[in-house]
């Protein structure tokens, strides 16, 4: 019973250094792919003392800037940290933890890997908890990640965070429902089982992507609002509103905020991987039994995020921001009525395919 | 005046989602991605400098490596923010150049007065002042940025000749028509 508490201990320990590492090198991949798109290099600068000076392998490392993850992040341990005197202090404090809580937490339910037992053949998900309602965990502690924002821009005092927790707090509803409303065909395509490791091992052969791709369509859409990411980063747009919720922020509490955004991101692309990309699965190949078939899994559905991410950065150095009134009528006259139509168009085919049986 | 109405199409369906736009956009930024960076790496590369370009100003010798200037002051006369300062000395009767008469025996550029326009160059009789390609200058303090004689040779080294109008002068003269 200890080793097991233990061994649960040890793999949540793991899965959040994994998934903070990655985050910081979702920092460093944004700045190298807008770098990449403007014609510049990029960070390149950065070294470390022993490692950056091996002949080939350092510069090399360096001029990637592998080191800038560990530099951005002392910079943000070390900086002063300021506490403006305009604020109210207890929740401004509250806050980035609030922000950065729930998106860590979202993790424990995604399922990322699977083990095959060599002898029974059984498979069973490499997932910190198989809860049966996973994706009810994952959208409702999510969107608690909007309080974060929401307490930033009001405890700040001051107006540009206040407009940005304003404009947070009403795309993240509007999203929400858009969001919810299109992974249902999902669920009711796979039998109404809500446990993702299930959805996972029911795209084995074709991916829900390529059954569903309006609703892949509107979750992708709905995504991008729901990690504040541009063209819907309403709450931050740096052009009119400063630096929208995190204007008065600085130095560690800044930092909370900024890596709980990137998790935000990571852990919603693997959502998506796993609701609409098939997981840790590839199609028509079966994975051996085994560690050796566990740690391939673990890498396809880590190699399918990567490619998520890739595109949410791959986004936003190509689209400029909505306007504010144009994320609200795309999201409520747009992709509501879409997603609507999509679900009852779903549940029709479904239920004749269930005839039909 | 006859006025042109543009006629504005409605747009198609395909444009109104907006999504094949948006892989239009795309596909340029991914082009973009696979261009070499058109960065400048400052510091560690320098940019090619034109011919003709007004950097600081410099003093250089000839190409037998003596002094080209001979202090006629024409620069210090013509510089618009008066940066140039000239002290103008005899050169000794022993001297091998004694025939030149004149030399600088002290020659300052103020940099934080020079406003590179190059008006010293074009007066210069003897050629001897030139900007050339340095385009960054620093100091510590305001005595250190009046450059003196020698930092302004220093700078300026030795540019090859392209009239060598004192031989010219010499074989003239030696050739019976010291006009020429």
């Amino acid at each position: 019973m200890v080793t097991d508490t233990l061994g649960l201990v040890l793999k949540a320990f793991i899965v959040i250094g994994a998934v903070m590492t990655m985050a910081g090198y979702a920092v460093l991949l944004e700045r190298k792919v807008a770098a990449r798109v403007q014609g510049r290099p990029g960070p390149n600068r950065t070294q470390i003392p022993i490692l950056g000076s091996i002949p080939v392998i350092g510069t090399f490392l360096t001029r990637l800037g592998v080191f800038q993850p560990a530099a951005d992040g002392l910079k943000f341990l070390f900086k002063e940290d300021p506490l403006p005197g305009h604020v109210n202090k207890f929740y401004y404090v509250l806050a980035p933890m609030v922000a950065f809580i729930p998106a860590m937490l979202t993790m424990t339910v995604l399922p990322f890997g699977a083990v095959t037992d060599p002898v029974s053949g059984a498979t069973s998900p490499i997932v910190l908890a198989d809860l049966d309602i996973g994706i009810l965990f994952i959208l409702a502690v999510s969107s608690l990640g909007v309080y974060g924002i929401i307490l930033g821009g009001w405890a700040s005092n001051s107006k540009y965070p206040f407009l940005g927790g304003v404009r947070a707090s009403a795309q993240m509803i509007s999203y929400e429902i858009a969001l919810g409303l299109s992974i249902l065909p999902v669920f009711l395509w796979f039998g109404g089982t809500l446990n993702l490791s299930n959805v996972v091992l029911g795209q084995s052969q074709v991916w829900t992507a390529v059954v569903q791709p309006v609703s892949a369509l509107i979750f992708l859409i709905a995504l991008f609002a729901e990690t504040n990411r541009l063209p819907f980063d309403m709450p931050e747009s740096e052009t009119d509103l400063v630096a929208g919720y995190n204007t008065e922020y600085g130095a560690f509490k800044f930092g909370l905020f900024f890596v709980g955004e990137y998790t935000h991101i990571i852990i919603g692309s693997g959502v998506f991987v796993v609701l609409f990309l098939g997981g840790w699965t590839l199609p028509f190949i079966t994975l051996p039994a085994g560690t050796a078939g566990a740690v391939l899994s673990v890498l396809i559905f880590l190699a399918k995020v990567f490619v998520i991410v890739f595109f949410f950065m791959w986004i936003r150095w190509t689209l400029p921001r909505f306007r504010y009134d144009q994320v609200m009528n795309l999201g409520w006259n747009k992709l509501l009525p879409l997603a609507v139509a999509n679900l009852v168009f779903y549940a029709v085919v479904i239920a004749v395919i269930e005839q039909l049986n | 005046m006859a006025t042109k109405v543009v006629e504005r199409k409605p747009l198609s369906l395909a444009e109104r989602t907006y999504l094949p736009q948006i892989v239009s956009g795309l596909r340029v930024t991914m082009k973009n991605m696979f261009k070499p960076p058109v960065t400048l790496e400052y510091p560690d590369e320098r940019p090619d400098i034109p011919p003709g370009y007004r950097g600081v100003p410099t003093l250089v010798k000839d190409p037998n490596g003596r002094e080209k200037c001979v202090s006629c002051q024409l620069c210090e006369f013509v510089c618009p923010p008066k940066a140039i300062r000239i002290t103008p000395a005899e050169i000794p009767e022993d001297a091998e150049t004694a025939h030149v008469e004149k030399a600088p025996e002290e020659f300052e550029i103020n940099m934080l007065r020079c406003i590179y326009c190059g008006l010293c160059q074009e007066v210069c009789p003897e050629e001897a002042i030139f900007l050339q390609d340095i385009f960054s200058v620093t100091g510590t303090s305001r005595e250190e940025l009046v450059f003196k004689k020698d930092k302004l040779y220093a700078l300026g080294g030795t540019l090859p000749d392209s009239h060598y109008k004192w031989e010219k002068k010499k074989s003239a003269e030696r050739a019976g028509n010291p006009h020429h």
